[in-house]
């Protein structure tokens, strides 16, 4: 159970002279109003992708500019006023959960694409604007924007800048990170700045680099320039189901081992195929205990002798199945179930954790195994999604929000497996961020002398600690968070 | 000469620091100290090398990662990478010749200085994206650890991108991970003359957006250096005239058609010719290395990251003020200028990058005119700021590497 700082009274009183000044601030505009603050419309803000924590907040403003989001961001720092940013809020770590004394900014009003350049090979784009709308802006000529989250839909650039998202192909083309030109960045004080722009490489401190996965620590991000890569001639996909855990885990030390990285590389364990086929119907073979998606770019012919390669390398080890789309009707078949999983899994149990963590790949086996044993001795399910080929590992818990009791069960399951993580020599997060969820879990992956050195580093940007507060660092050691209270409760 | 301190082991850096923020002696933070003449001359009583912590300490090749001791030779990885056919992806580069000397960068030095090489532009990206952890002494005189040994981790902030590209003023690494790719089995180069540096760069954006993989984009504004042959044996060299080479890297046998299809899109440029795979390879070690260059040993070099189509503007204003001689690579992104030393010529590069809305490095000047320009260029007021703010967090006494990056 986590707990969140104890309200500002003195904010909380002044609440309706703080709602005034922001209208004038954010003004109504044809999309609606610019200031939420009536108790029934701040209800849709009240939560994020981690549905199990909620929490109203003081208000909502919707900027439609970066000069509006500076004025907030100056009146809310001299007013010493908490601010949560928010994208589309999909995070599911809590990382936009709201404070009951804090300013939410939602930037899903800036969604204008403002440049598009095929020659630079680079789009710069509002924050608001979703991971898949700037792929659709650019595919018209072949382009694509390469960090593909599932939540693409719906995920704002914004947001993906500020948890450093990852994506099923990130194997190949890498996360966030290395898709990013520039941004521009607000700080609490309410000053913009442009960090980078056209160019690849900064000069001087790299502070996009900093920024990038702090998870609205350190500032806003009203505009974002990204990469643009022109896509491959084709890409297909097979599946290989084998007989065991550790025999996959072979497998993708194999195929790795023979030169080919392909595009993507995806584990799924037997609770998860049986979930996903129930869902899909993609024909996942039942009596498998592991399956690979595998995915390879390339134009036909260089498919087929990538594809023949890995399936030769998966016939050392004795499969199950074997299945090489021919056409890419049949690579969307064998995509279907796995690109389902959480809805697959969601049908089984109407609530579940989706963890995070990474571990080294060649402990993929071990993990398992011991995942399996905790799953039996807490009494829940688990289904394990795999990125395997960089070792990012989503076991989706499954537990019985009514009951808070299993919900109990479940955040300490989801804990000890993240424990696992850091023991077996990964990390409590690989892509879904540390957030309110694993904010109480940093000092087993960090040293005090760790944290304190990263919390100076965001007092330098935000020496009041006013934005996104309660997030990522346990609270205990917090420069300017008053004492704590029990003030969330799991909702039923 | 000062006092140069090599400690053996992480706990003699913890005390060097230590000692030097007691006592306020400021320390320059080097690895074999082959990148010295970069930016700005740093006055220190005392030197701090991490040559002798030196060694590979996990290579796991079935994970794509490695991590080493901050001081071990760049080249002594590479070979190691090389007998399992892998590599780092951001292809670093090697300066030596560029600084006159003959000493071999550390790894540490390579990751405190950011340096990628022509690899840049590929999905790979720069050394900093391939950084997947770093174990560092602050000026605290204390360990901390960012990022860890697996490719996907966001925990906390990321002090690893931090730290690439602080030049040691922020912490001293001792040791560093990176993450891996196999090595491509085979590469070949094409090469098209073009009228001026426009063309150029349209060439080589348009190879870059095309879906062959292109990992290498450069253009040579005077050409292929003679005495490289390229082309059909005996075919004619290509000197003079600016030349956009582009490379291709994957498995062997899928090289020959996509050549043919990235020669079909680029002969609207000019006449396409081939370059075999071992002329490719010194081709692309020399731009790499910015050897081709060949700034005079009296010259300033500077290092420019531009958008690419505003590199052809930048080149002619260069060319107007001091007589630039250029090396563009990246597609263009990334522009070599070499010319005669002088405050003045440093004044027209500082202009003309901020006209272009790119950023420059100054590399190599001679002493007292480092001493004396911004190295670098200005930062953001508010920016500024942070940047004191976060370089006390890290350095309280400031005693990591003074001066080194700003007066
Ligand atoms: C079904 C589902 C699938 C998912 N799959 C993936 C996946 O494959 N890979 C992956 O990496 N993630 C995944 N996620 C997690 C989530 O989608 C990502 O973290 C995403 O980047 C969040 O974007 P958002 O716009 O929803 O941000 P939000 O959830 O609104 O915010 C995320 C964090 O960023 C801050 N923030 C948002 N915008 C800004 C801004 N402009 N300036 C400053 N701070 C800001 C918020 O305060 C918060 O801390 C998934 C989530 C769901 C629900």
């Amino acid at each position: 159970m986590i707990a969140l700082p104890e309200p500002d009274a003195a904010v909380l009183a002044r609440r309706d002279v703080i709602l005034r000044d922001l209208r004038t601030l954010v003004p109504d505009g044809p999309f609606g109003p610019g200031v939420i603050g009536d108790a029934i419309r701040l209800r849709a803000y009240e939560t994020d992708g981690l549905s199990a924590y909620r929490q109203p907040p003081l208000a909502v403003v919707l900027p439609t500019s970066t000069g509006e989001v500076a004025a907030v961001l100056r009146y809310c720092h001299r007013e010493k006023i908490r601010v949560v940013p928010r994208g589309a809020g999909t995070s599911l770590s809590g990382g936009a959960l709201p404070l009951a004394d804090a300013v939410v900014i939602g930037l899903m009003r800036m969604n204008r694409i403002l440049d598009v350049d095929f020659a630079d090979r680079l789009a710069v784009v509002e924050a608001g604007v979703t991971n898949l709308g700037i792929t659709q802006a650019v595919a018209g000529e072949g382009f694509f924007y390469a960090p593909d989250p599932s939540s693409q839909l719906a995920c704002m650039i914004g947001g993906n800048v500020m948890m450093n998202s990852g994506g099923a192909h990130c194997l190949k083309y890498g996360v966030t990170a290395g898709n990013l030109l520039g941004v521009t960045f607000v700080t609490m004080e309410g000053e913009v700045v442009r960090i980078g722009g056209g160019h690849l490489d900064a000069a001087g401190y790299d502070w996009l680099g900093l920024i990038t996965g702090s998870e609205g620590q350190l500032g806003l991000v009203t505009e974002v320039t990204v990469r643009i890569l022109r896509a491959a001639e084709g890409a297909r996909a097979m599946l290989a189901a084998f007989r065991s855990n550790e025999v996959a885990g072979q497998a993708v030390d194999a195929i790795i081992g023979s030169g080919i990285i392909p595009v993507a590389l995806e584990f799924m364990d037997r609770p998860a195929i049986h979930a996903c086929e129930a869902f899909a119907n993609a024909g996942y073979p039942l009596d498998a205990e592991a399956m690979l998606i595998i995915e390879v770019e390339g134009d036909t012919a260089e498919q087929d002798d990538l594809l023949g390669s890995i399936a030769a390398i998966c016939n050392r080890f004795d499969p199950i199945s074997l299945r090489v789309a021919e056409t890419a009707e049949q690579s969307i078949a064998i995509w279907k179930g796995r690109k389902g999983a959480f809805g697959a899994v969601g049908r089984i149990s109407p609530d579940y954790l989706c963890m995070d963590g990474t571990i080294p790949t060649g402990e993929l086996p071990h993990v398992l195994k011991r995942i399996g044993e905790m799953s039996d001795s807490y009494g829940l399910k688990v289904a394990n999604i795999f990125h395997a080929g960089d070792g990012n590992l989503h076991p989706l818990i499954m537990f019985d929000a009514n009951d808070p009791e299993s919900f109990r069960k479940a955040e300490a399951f989801g804990a000890d497996i993240l424990k696992l993580c850091v023991e077996v020599g990964g990390c409590l997060t690989g892509e879904h961020g540390v957030g309110v969820e694993k904010r109480d879990l940093m000092n087993v992956q960090f040293t005090e002398t760790e944290l304190r050195q990263q919390r100076a580093i965001k007092s330098a940007f935000d020496p009041d600690w006013l934005l996104n507060p309660a997030k990522v660092f346990p609270l205990e050691g917090n420069p300017a968070l008053a004492p704590r209270i029990p003030a969330v409760v799991p909702h039923g | 000469m000062a006092e140069r301190l090599c400690p053996p082991d992480e706990a003699g850096v913890i005390e060097a620091v230590r000692q030097a923020a007691a006592d306020g002696t400021p320390l320059a933070v080097e690895g074999n100290g082959s990148k010295r003449a970069m930016l700005r001359p740093v006055q220190a009583g005392r030197t701090l090398s991490t040559a002798a912590l030196s060694g590979i300490t996990l290579y796991r090749p079935a994970e794509l990662i490695l991590s080493a001791r901050a001081g071990t030779p760049l080249a002594e990885i590479e070979a190691e990478l090389e007998r399992h056919n892998q590599m780092i992806p951001a292809e670093p580069p090697d300066f030596a010749a560029l600084f006159g000397h003959a000493i071999p960068s550390t790894i540490g030095g390579m990751v405190a200085a950011n340096l990628s090489g022509p690899r840049r532009i590929g999905p790979g990206g720069a050394l900093r994206d391939q950084l997947l952890g770093i174990r560092m002494v602050t000026g605290h005189a204390e360990l901390v650890r960012s990022g860890g040994r697996v490719h996907k981790n966001v925990t906390g902030l990321d002090l690893c991108k931090l730290l690439a590209g602080s030049h040691g003023t922020l912490g001293v690494m001792t040791e560093v991970t990176l993450k891996l790719v196999p090595r491509p089995e085979g590469s070949l180069s094409l090469a098209v003359a073009v009228p001026g540096l426009e063309e150029g760069i349209a060439a080589l954006s348009a190879g870059l957006g095309s879906p062959y993989g292109v990992t290498g984009a450069a253009l040579l504004p005077s050409g292929i250096p003679s005495g490289m042959p390229i082309g059909m044996p005996g075919g004619p060299s290509l000197p003079g005239s600016p030349v956009a080479v582009l490379r291709l890297e994957d498995f062997r046998r899928f090289l020959p058609r996509r050549a043919e299809a990235l020669r079909g899109l680029l002969s609207r440029f000019g006449d396409v010719q081939l370059i075999g795979e071992e002329d490719s390879a010194g081709l692309w070690r020399q731009v790499r290395d910015a050897a081709l260059l060949e700034p005079a040993p009296d010259q300033m070099v500077w290092r420019i990251s531009v958008r690419p189509s505003r590199a052809p503007d930048l080149a002619r204003r260069l060319d107007a003020a001091f007589e630039a001689r250029l090396l563009l690579d990246w597609g263009g992104g990334l522009v070599w200028a070499t010319g005669s030393a002088s405050i003045a010529a440093h004044e027209a590069v500082v202009a003309a990058v901020a006209e272009a809305g790119g950023v420059f490095t100054l590399f190599r000047a001679p002493d007292p005119l480092r001493a004396a320009v911004p190295v670098l260029p200005a930062e953001a007021v508010a920016l500024a700021a942070i940047a004191g703010r976060v370089k006390a967090a890290l350095d309280p006494a400031g005693v990591l590497n003074p001066g080194r990056m700003r007066a």
